[in-house]
């Protein structure tokens, strides 16, 4: 163990290395990285919302308007797919890079090569994506969800199914990477107990990544070798199934729902406390809450298949399993009500995005539990209803969740505060029209209105243009959080206090902002006091 | 917890993880470009896909060999140690999940999908109005659905090679843990003997694989269109093939880095990694001999 | 809120009451209509009530959640002088809101249990019609009818031609001028209806011929997806004579959304006529189409 050896490594000891390449291409720095993965998926937020601004046109008023009907089905799977892999995910991997070692008083995540290899393959695996858009086959338009026969007709079904493997091996390996830092590199002091919410939720978030992105994995395969070498897995001719497909696929996808929405939790559990001035309330009920959350994930998959024709005795299991997670899920938002009961609350904008997220997300999570109902399920499958449900949990949740995340850490990231009279601009646009985008999405689903449609009756013309002004609106206004982000990286006067906030409380808070570009090189001595949730032995 | 004193080995910048996801791309890239080329037309696909993969093997070599450079430096402290340890666990972890999707689909045509179509218990109008003439069976006789898919084909016997093949790679599993053990008494002769033997032992198991395959081609016609049953039989056989190549490969490294002395009795996590997946490749085995042969 | 929003939630307001009471048999969806409809046969009231029973459980759920929350917004504000308290634990109401949803749950699974058996449960059927799904029309063939098989009755049903002609890209035709009678069924008619008699269990045999479809009629209270190579099956029982619509509803292609579905419920006697005139040889079936394209038209011209 000689010192020299691990000191000459560190050429870049102080201070981020010179040179484009060699500092962006070349990292190890979780910061770094940390920042590459949020900018990529600021960047997929646009793409994908760029498409979902023309699915809204299309859909603006009865009649096509703008596009081929196959155009239209190739936006709605690339929409989510790149919203999905590009967007949400690669935001809380980079979220993690970024605070998890702050959190926990390590010096750069537990296999910091590796970790610039998950985030590089990310903009290769999209570049491969979006490229079938403009290859003869065209792109999938089967949906995000991919399935068979009708997947099997897509031209370039291949570039498709490659790039979702480069995504998962990415998204393991950055699982792998968080999970070994949570275990292995927190500072001597740092319980597993005394660990902030949100690096739970990521602990738990990573295996369940590790688990099911595999079974992803595998349920393209076999598409691919039943489209290119005729195999016979979905093809009920030859001794297969079609629904063997859905299976599989859910099996990865109801769990990756959670792996959208655990961090969120996290986030949500850090900033209520900070601006409460109180710490989270039943922090161990939280955590197990998570757990919970998690092991269900693994047990309701078919409540997506509740009309293909599954057993009865199977419709019933799925259907119990699915309304039991309301039960963790309730717990959580019950315990964030009570964090803010006998604080002494302020309303930053983090706090804002924070709150509309336990109201829009519980909205979401109703509608969800009563798509749990099979026979209700028979009506809203396939609706405007279930795209009205998972976008409030999606969009309000996720997406509000990654925003007020970074308006939280910003200033730790930037030395810089952010514009707090443009944050809540940027706020009440966001939560109004978003609003007006999915609300009345539920009504169209009620009434009747399938989703994955270019065109429509004119009964459900109304709605459809109440919602596609809330849509060009809401897009309009994630234009001023650009505006806000680059602002305060690069314009902003008012410089961040180390604390940044008065109620922060975790080990983030005790290193100067901006943060150096090495931090915690020799483990910080914890005080609990310091800790986010104070002491919880109770 | 990081209760060293020196500090944990954060690596300088490199740009192997780069040159990586770069290959890794092209290889995929070409892959896809190549499956797309329509019949008569010969896509760059083909030759994109063959620099790729040369690539990503100039790749692994580099990579690996700075990884060991370090270590024989000694930067890596116990803790690095762990952290290399939880990598190789959860990497191993998930290549179980993706077995599992295929055993997983295994057992679904098994107990579900051809028993329905042959029309027992859910799929009872399915056979009446769609199959009527489809009695449901596994194996020989029905294995490859309704409509033949593949024509009329027989099965590899369990008794016979594969069986085998089982043996086979218990022993090497026996071989790849003794020499661990001698790894640990620090005995070079005996490990370098053994950790030869699990190789072997390796390489012959591939043989008898490839023999089986080209068996079932030819006098079998048991092919990867043989329905189902086709289907199964050579992705699970064919990824676990794949593995145990990898495995093998990677053995004969190991056995290289002892013969260069790379590892001593408390410094050899490269040896017991490669063992893990050894053992993993096995294990997996088992479940195929189980289910895909015998039953 | 301004005025324009007043307007729309009267509207609203006005649409849920007509939605909610006046949906006896609704046939095809109503401008501004805000809930799910009760639908036409003997079981679609099931999901209809479960609907509007989880939905009501929950905005109760939600105002006292968000209600705890605003007064605690209000109350606890740094600025009205609150002063953070300490306490971050307290068992018994976390064990009182762990319960209570529980209960409340298990209450939803029994009714939504008992609906979904009698669902399940197709025997007893007095006609079996199936039901086949192509890219992108659907084919019916009446198999049997009062326990007498049928065999010579099967057409193709696919998207009324002005609509098709209305729904191409850049066509300049309104949408609005679709109609049937005062019914604005853009999208929604086909050239062959499906015809079935009112008070008669009616079993569908469900596949497809190519991709996965789903056949859809919101008046049966279900939907079901019509899977290439496998056969599902359910039940509906009409109550009353009239013509509902449906579409297809799993993605099956480009025209995904140019597949409805029409079934006119005629009284037992007028069913009787209609089919016995299907039956006479001038209404030979037609073969089913190998793919999708061919032979979809001629399908269409007869009856
Ligand atoms: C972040 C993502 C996310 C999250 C968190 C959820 C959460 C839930 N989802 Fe959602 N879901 C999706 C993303 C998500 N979903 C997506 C993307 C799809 C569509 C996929 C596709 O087809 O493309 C989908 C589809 C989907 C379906 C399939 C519908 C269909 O296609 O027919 C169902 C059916 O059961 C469902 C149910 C649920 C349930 C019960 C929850 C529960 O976890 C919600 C629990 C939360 C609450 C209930 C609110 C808070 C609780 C309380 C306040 C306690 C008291 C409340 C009660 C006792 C009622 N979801
Ligand atoms: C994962 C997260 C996620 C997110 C964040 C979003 C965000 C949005 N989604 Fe998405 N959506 C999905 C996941 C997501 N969606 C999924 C999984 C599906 C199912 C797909 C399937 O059926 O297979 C789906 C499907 C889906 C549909 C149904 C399509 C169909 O069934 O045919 C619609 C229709 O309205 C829609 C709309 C939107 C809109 C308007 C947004 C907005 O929130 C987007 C806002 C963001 C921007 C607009 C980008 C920023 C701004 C600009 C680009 C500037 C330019 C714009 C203007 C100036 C106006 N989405
Ligand atoms: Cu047929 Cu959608
Ligand atoms: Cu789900």
């Amino acid at each position: 163990m000689s010192y020299a050896a691990t000191h000459d490594q560190h050429d870049d000891h102080h201070g981020a290395p010179k040179g484009f390449f060699q500092r962006w291409c070349m990292s190890t720095n979780h910061k770094d990285i940390g920042t590459l993965y949020l900018i990529f998926s600021l960047t997929m937020l646009f793409i994908g919302g760029s498409f979902a601004m023309l699915i809204r046109a299309e859909l603006f008023k009865p009649g096509m308007q703008l596009m081929q009907p196959y155009f239209f089905n190739e936006m709605t799977a690339m929409h989510a797919l790149v919203m999905i892999f590009g967007a949400i995910m690669p935001a809380f991997v980079g979220l993690g890079n970024w605070m998890i070692p702050l959190m926990v008083g390590a010096p750069d995540m537990a296999l910091p090569r590796m970790n610039n290899l998950s985030f590089w393959i990310l903009p290769f695996a999209f570049l491969l994506l979006l490229s079938t858009l403009f290859l003869p086959g065209g792109g999938p338009a089967g949906g995000w969800t991919m399935y068979p026969p009708l997947s099997l007709q897509s031209g370039s079904l291949a570039y498709a199914v490659f790039a979702i493997h480069l995504m998962g091996i990415s998204s393991i390996m950055g699982a792998i990477n968080i999970i070994a830092t949570i275990l292995n590199m927190r500072a001597p002091g740092m319980d597993l107990m005394k660990m902030p919410v949100f690096v739970w939720s990521w602990l738990i978030t990573a295996f369940l990544l590790i688990a099911v992105m595999p079974a992803l994995a595998g349920a393209v395969t076999m598409l691919l070798t039943d489209k290119y070498f005729g195999t016979n897995f979905f093809n009920p001719g030859g001794g297969g199934d079609p629904v063997l497909y859905q299976h599989i696929f859910w099996f990865f996808g109801h769990p990756e729902v959670y792996i959208m929405i655990l961090p969120a939790f996290g986030i949500i559990s850090e900033i209520v406390p900070t601006f409460a001035r109180k710490p989270i309330f039943g922090y161990k009920a939280m955590v197990f809450a998570i757990a919970c959350i998690a092991f269900l994930s693994f047990i309701v998959w078919a409540h997506h298949m509740f009309a293909v024709g599954l057993p009865l005795g199977a419709e019933i299991f799925f259907m119990y399993a699915t309304m039991l997670i309301s039960v963790p899920t309730g717990v959580k938002v019950f315990n964030w009500v009570a964090t803010m009961w006998g604080g002494s609350m302020t309303f930053e904008t983090p706090m804002l995005f924070a709150i509309a997220f336990i109201i829009l997300f519980t909205i979401g999570g109703f509608s969800g539990l009563m798509m749990a109902l099979v026979p209700a399920d028979f009506q809203y499958h396939d609706t405007y209803f279930i795209v009205a449900h998972f976008h409030y949990v999606l969009v309000t949740g996720a997406l509000f969740a990654i925003i007020g995340a970074a308006y939280y850490w910003m200033p730790k990231w930037t030395g810089n505060m952010y514009s707090e009279f443009w944050g809540k601009v940027h706020f009440w646009n966001s939560v109004i029209w978003v609003n007006v985008l999915f609300f009345p999405q539920h009504f169209l689903g009620l009434a009747g209105m399938p989703r994955r449609i270019p065109d429509y009756n004119v009964a459900f013309a109304n709605f459809n243009m109440i919602s596609s002004i809330g849509g060009f609106l809401f897009g309009a206004t994630q234009l001023i959080f650009v505006g806000v982000l680059i602002h305060c990286a690069f314009f902003s006067k008012k410089k961040a206090t180390d604390r940044v906030w008065e109620g922060a409380k975790g080990l983030e808070w005790t290193i100067p902002s901006p943060a150096p570009h090495h931090t915690f090189e020799v483990p910080p001595v914890i005080n609990d006091d310091e800790l986010a949730h104070g002491h919880v032995n109770d | 917890m990081g209760q060293q004193h020196d500090a944990y080995f954060v690596p300088a910048k490199s740009y192997w993880p780069f040159v990586a996801a770069v290959v890794m791309f092209t290889t995929v890239f070409g892959a896809a470009h190549w499956l797309n080329a329509e019949p008569g037309e010969t896509g760059f696909g083909k030759s994109v896909l063959i620099i790729g993969v040369i690539g990503v093997l100039g790749m692994f070599f580099g990579w690996f060999r700075s990884v060991i450079n370090e270590s024989l430096a000694g930067n890596y402290n116990s803790q690095v140690d762990t952290s290399f340890r939880m990598g190789m666990m959860w990497f191993i972890f998930s290549e179980v999940m993706f077995f599992g999707a295929f055993f997983g689909a295994l057992f679904y045509i098994r107990m579900f999908s051809v028993p329905w179509l042959g029309g027992h218990g859910h799929g009872v109008l399915t056979h009446e109005f769609l199959w009527s003439d489809y009695t449901a069976a596994w194996g020989a006789n029905g294995g490859n659905g309704p409509e033949q898919a593949g024509g009329a084909f027989r099965t590899v016997p369990a008794w016979g090679l594969p069986l085998l093949n089982t043996v086979i790679l218990l022993t090497s599993s026996v071989t790849v843990t003794i020499a661990h053990h001698a790894l640990r008494a620090g005995h070079r002769g005996k490990i370098l003997l053994f950790l030869g033997l699990t190789v072997l032992l390796g390489a012959t198991f591939l043989y008898f694989q490839a023999h089986e395959y080209i068996e079932a081609y030819k006098e079998l016609n048991l092919t990867l269109h043989s329905g189902v049953y086709g289907s199964t039989f050579f992705m699970l056989t064919g990824f676990h093939g794949m593995h145990v190549t990898l495995g093998t490969i990677m053995l004969a490294v190991i056995w290289l880095r002892v013969l260069k002395g790379h590892f001593n009795k408390d410094h050899h996590f490269g040896f017991e990694a490669v063992a893990w997946y050894w053992h993993f490749v096995d294990v997996v085995w088992l479940g195929l001999f189980m289910f895909v042969y015998i039953l | 809120m301004t005025s324009g929003g007043i307007r729309r939630s009267f509207t609203a307001a006005a649409a849920l009451a007509l939605a909610s009471f006046g949906s006896v048999a609704l046939a095809a969806p109503g401008p501004w209509q805000l809930n799910m409809e009760r639908g036409a046969s003997t079981w679609s009231p099931v999901p209809y009530h479960l609907n509007n029973v989880s939905l009501a459980v929950c905005t109760v759920i939600g105002v006292l959640v968000f209600g705890a929350m605003f007064i605690a917004m209000f109350r606890f504000r740094k600025s009205r002088g609150a002063v953070a308290e300490k306490w971050s634990h307290n068992t018994t109401v976390e064990v009182v809101w762990t319960t209570i949803p529980v209960l409340i749950l298990i209450t939803l699974a029994y009714l939504a249990t008992g609906g979904l058996t009698t669902w399940a449960d197709t025997t007893g059927s007095q006609m079996t019609v199936k039901v086949t799904g192509y890219q992108w029309k659907w084919r019916y063939d009446y198999v049997d009818y009062m326990g007498k098989s049928i065999d010579k009755v099967g057409f193709m049903s696919k998207l009324d031609t002005r609509s098709d002609q209305t729904r191409q890209l850049g066509s300049g035709m309104d949408p609005f001028a679709v109609k049937v009678g005062d019914e604005n069924t853009y999208l929604l008619d086909v050239d062959k209806p499906l015809v079935v008699p009112v008070d008669t269990k009616i079993r569908f045999v469900i596949t497809s011929g190519d991709v996965i479809h789903s056949w859809w009629v919101p008046a049966t209270g279900w939907k079901i997806d019509a899977i290439p190579g496998i056969i599902n099956a359910a039940w509906a029982n009409f109550t009353t004579p009239g013509t509902y619509r449906g579409q297809c509803a799993e993605l099956c292609g480009q025209d995904h959304a140019f597949m409805p579905i029409v079934v006119v419920v005629k009284s037992k006697a007028d069913f009787a006529k209609w089919l016995a005139e299907q039956e006479t040889p001038s209404a030979a079936p037609a073969p089913a189409p190998q793919t999708a394209q061919v032979a979809a038209p001629v399908a269409g011209k007869q009856g």
